[in-house]
């Protein structure tokens, strides 16, 4: 065997064997699930909780107006006044108390209407009180210019666009949020994945400099088969570490809200609302159109540009990672190197949110999409939207290219720092060793 | 006698500091080579300049006839003074590991590893961590990591420390024996008695420069002074003393003795033979000791370093 596997299948049986390794695999899926039911179990809590809403309708226009929902009462209440009504709806522990005085036309009753209650109401609740009651004055209001509101009814015109590509391929916003899914997802994966196991090839360099048997290694194998091994090591380690939590997430995830009869839809992201008010259409036909939209998607090219990615960006990423480890002789000196690691790790998780949402093929989308410090994180999220394939295959030469300049970089900065005990290592001494 | 390393002006610096200057060195084949040193000398620079840790700013180096090179590797261990182990590691895992990378088959590493740990009765220690292990338990696994490729060439930098007694001489004769066996080996240590013991060839490097050279004996040669340990009975010690000061270069000395008597370097002139002091000693009184004081590695390294 040759030493880049051996120092390879070390690093890598070191990693899952570890203690703390392996309670952290599954420990953290029962933690995320558990949380996950507990939010979706407290919203539940939540909404069997039927607010009862007393209404003072004075103006006698908002009979029978206002529908009970779900968790939404209303209790009409008349011939007292305000003050009286206000102590009767406290007494009985009503959410709230809907007032409408009479005015003299309807001007002055758009904003006379007063609503109280013990705290604050909640948004979504004024949002329906407000909506059913715009609706009625704006009939109201129509029927004063002499202008049926069926008439008006019957006018209005749903426009759905039709979005499709000079290709032909058509799109939807469904689709759209689906792509910013996948992208963010893909870009986000990567931007832990690079944190929590940069971390870790960074510790273990540093745990070879304190237990003080580098230079044992050192004088055996070719410091950069050293630096390659164990960021390959723990880069396999950290693949078994994030699959075993996909897969039991996802076992969890069936089973535990199963027997606990939680309805997890109760935690729906508003993301996932936002696509169903665009769609307008009922669960059914928008999972089917869900299943299309995944299916239009460039799925081969986005797990073959996923892994060529995320393999670059990382590599990229622990190579450093395992330079600072060199330089420093114990964890808590990492702090100042730091710095400049996560800086661009942070722009292009921002960019890719902000940016790339806006505007998946702006100029600044594209200029990020090629620095090899963003493009990993940048170019997955743009992916999606359709990138033509040359930019595509650019951006991943240049990220491997650099990619083989920081290895070289860090190596050098690794094998002078690895044997630097208790003292910085002199910009000079770097520069010569870039030489050799 | 054949050189197995030679080292032609060797310079090396770290920054402004200047590590090494121009120093040349020649390890002959089949000697243990006490590098010797005080503290920051240089002599670690030098060792990791020979495992290609670390590349000299000039000069070059021979190992074995051949410029030094990648595969040399193998034919070099090396126990460096900052050593130690993964602690998490079990013993056996660990030195498999280790052999495997100097280049050993896992059965070659395995069979060879069962015959060292035999030999220093460590074997049950296999399935142990190191963090279970005392300090100088695992010295010895990091010994045996050492050697268990058969060098040529064997690099010790400071063997001996963290070991008790019993195992310091344990290693003490494996070393020999490897000598024995045909290998060469560095040594580079502060323990002056050791040196004594166990070196035929030595070089003694200070601040950065080669000071002393050679054959321990031809250097012991060169620190000869002509001055004997002298203990003689004699009734009248007065006049006997004031005699003696008189003809002789004279130093009180101590050493045990059951008899009253009295006890003095004596240095005599070059050129001056030690049976004519000893006919008039003994014309003197009763010539109880008589001894040669020869310079130990000790008084020697002091001596050198103080006079640079």
């Amino acid at each position: 065997m040759n030493h880049l596997s051996l120092i390879t299948k070390r690093e890598y049986l070191n990693k899952v064997r570890n203690k703390s390794f392996i309670i952290m695999t599954f420990l953290t899926p029962i933690i995320f699930v558990g949380i996950f039911t507990l939010v979706a179990y407290l919203s539940s809590l939540n909404n069997e909780d039927i607010k009862v809403i007393s209404v003072l309708d004075e103006s006698g226009l908002f009979a029978n107006q206002f529908q009970d929902t779900d968790n939404l009462t209303y209790k009409y209440v008349s011939g007292i006044p305000v003050s009286e009504a206000k102590t009767a709806s406290e007494k009985a522990s009503d959410y709230g108390l809907l007032y409408i005085p009479k005015t003299q036309n309807i001007e002055d009753l758009s904003n006379s209407i007063s609503f109280f209650s013990e705290d604050s109401p909640s948004l979504n609740t004024m949002d329906d009180i407000e909506d059913t009651i715009e609706e009625k004055v704006n009939s109201l209001k129509l029927k004063e210019f002499g202008i049926n509101a069926e008439q008006i009814k019957e006018l209005r015109i749903r426009v759905t666009t039709n979005l499709e590509t000079y290709q032909g391929q058509e799109t939807s916003k469904l689709g759209s949020g689906l792509k910013l899914i996948f992208g963010g997802m893909a870009g986000y994966l990567l931007f832990m994945f690079i944190i929590i196991y940069g971390n870790m090839i960074m510790r273990s360099v540093i745990e070879e400099k304190t237990s003080r048997i580098v230079e044992v290694i050192i004088s055996s194998v070719k410091p950069i088969k050293l630096l390659l091994g164990k960021i390959f090591g723990t880069t396999l380690a950290g693949i078994t570490q994030f699959l075993m939590w996909t897969v039991l997430i996802g076992v969890l995830m069936t089973v535990v809200p199963a027997i606990l009869g939680i309805d997890v839809s109760a935690t729906q992201t508003p993301q996932e609302e936002m696509i169903q008010q665009t769609t307008g259409a009922g669960v059914d036909s928008m999972v089917q159109e869900v299943f299309m939209e995944i299916n239009n998607l460039p799925i081969g090219n986005l797990i073959i540009m996923f892994i060529l990615f995320f393999i670059g960006g990382y590599l990229l990423y622990a190579s450093l990672y395992a330079a600072i480890g060199a330089a420093v002789d114990s964890e808590t000196d990492t702090q100042q190197f730091m710095m400049p690691i996560l800086l661009p790790l942070i722009l292009a998780v921002y960019v890719g949110f902000f940016t790339v949402i806006d505007n998946p093929h702006g100029t600044v989308s594209q200029v990020f999409s090629y620095i090899p410090f963003t493009s990993p994180v940048v170019m997955l999220m743009r992916i999606p939207f359709g990138v033509p394939m040359w930019q595509q295959i650019l951006s991943v030469v240049i990220l491997f290219a650099t990619f083989i300049g920081t290895v070289w970089f860090a190596s050098k900065i690794y094998r002078v720092g690895i044997l630097m005990y208790g003292k910085k290592a002199s910009y000079k001494e770097i520069a010569k060793w870039l030489k050799y | 006698m054949e050189n197995l390393l030679v080292a032609n002006n060797v310079s090396k610096s770290y920054g402004e500091f200047k590590a090494l200057n121009d120093v040349s060195i020649e390890v002959p084949k089949g000697s243990v080579f006490g590098l010797l040193g005080p503290n920051g000398a240089g002599k670690t620079t030098f060792i990791r300049i020979i495992n290609q840790i670390t590349m000299p700013d000039s000069g070059t180096v021979i190992l074995d006839g051949e410029p030094l090179k990648p595969a040399h590797i193998r034919d070099i261990g090396y126990l460096p003074e900052e050593r130690g182990l993964y602690k998490s590691m079990k013993v056996g895992e660990q030195a498999l590991y280790l052999a495997q990378l100097k280049g050993l088959s896992k059965q070659e590493a395995k069979s060879r590893l069962k015959y060292w740990f035999d030999r220093l009765e460590i074997g049950d220690w296999w399935d142990k961590k190191i963090q279970e292990l005392s300090k100088g338990m695992a010295q010895k696994i990091q010994f045996v990591v050492t050697v268990l490729h058969e060098p040529k060439l064997l690099i010790f930098d400071e063997p001996f420390s963290g070991f008790d007694p019993i195992n310091a001489n344990l290693i003490k004769d494996e070393i020999l024996k490897l000598r024995d066996d045909g290998a060469t080996i560095i040594f580079s240590t502060h323990r002056m008695e050791s040196v004594e013991e166990m070196c035929d060839h030595i070089a003694l490097i200070h601040k950065s420069n080669k000071v002393l050279d050679g054959k321990l004996i031809d250097i012991k040669r060169a620190y000869q002074s002509n001055t004997f340990e002298v203990g003689l009975i004699t009734p009248n010690k007065e006049a006997v003393t004031a005699e003696l000061k008189e003809r002789f270069e004279l130093t009180p000395a101590t050493f045990k003795s059951i008899n009253d008597e009295l006890q003095y370097k004596i240095k005599i002139s070059e050129g001056a033979s030690a049976n004519d002091l000893v006919s008039y000693l003994t014309s003197r009184g009763q010539l109880n000791r008589f001894v040669e004081v020869i310079p130990s590695a000790n008084d020697i390294f002091i001596e050198t370093v103080n006079k640079n």
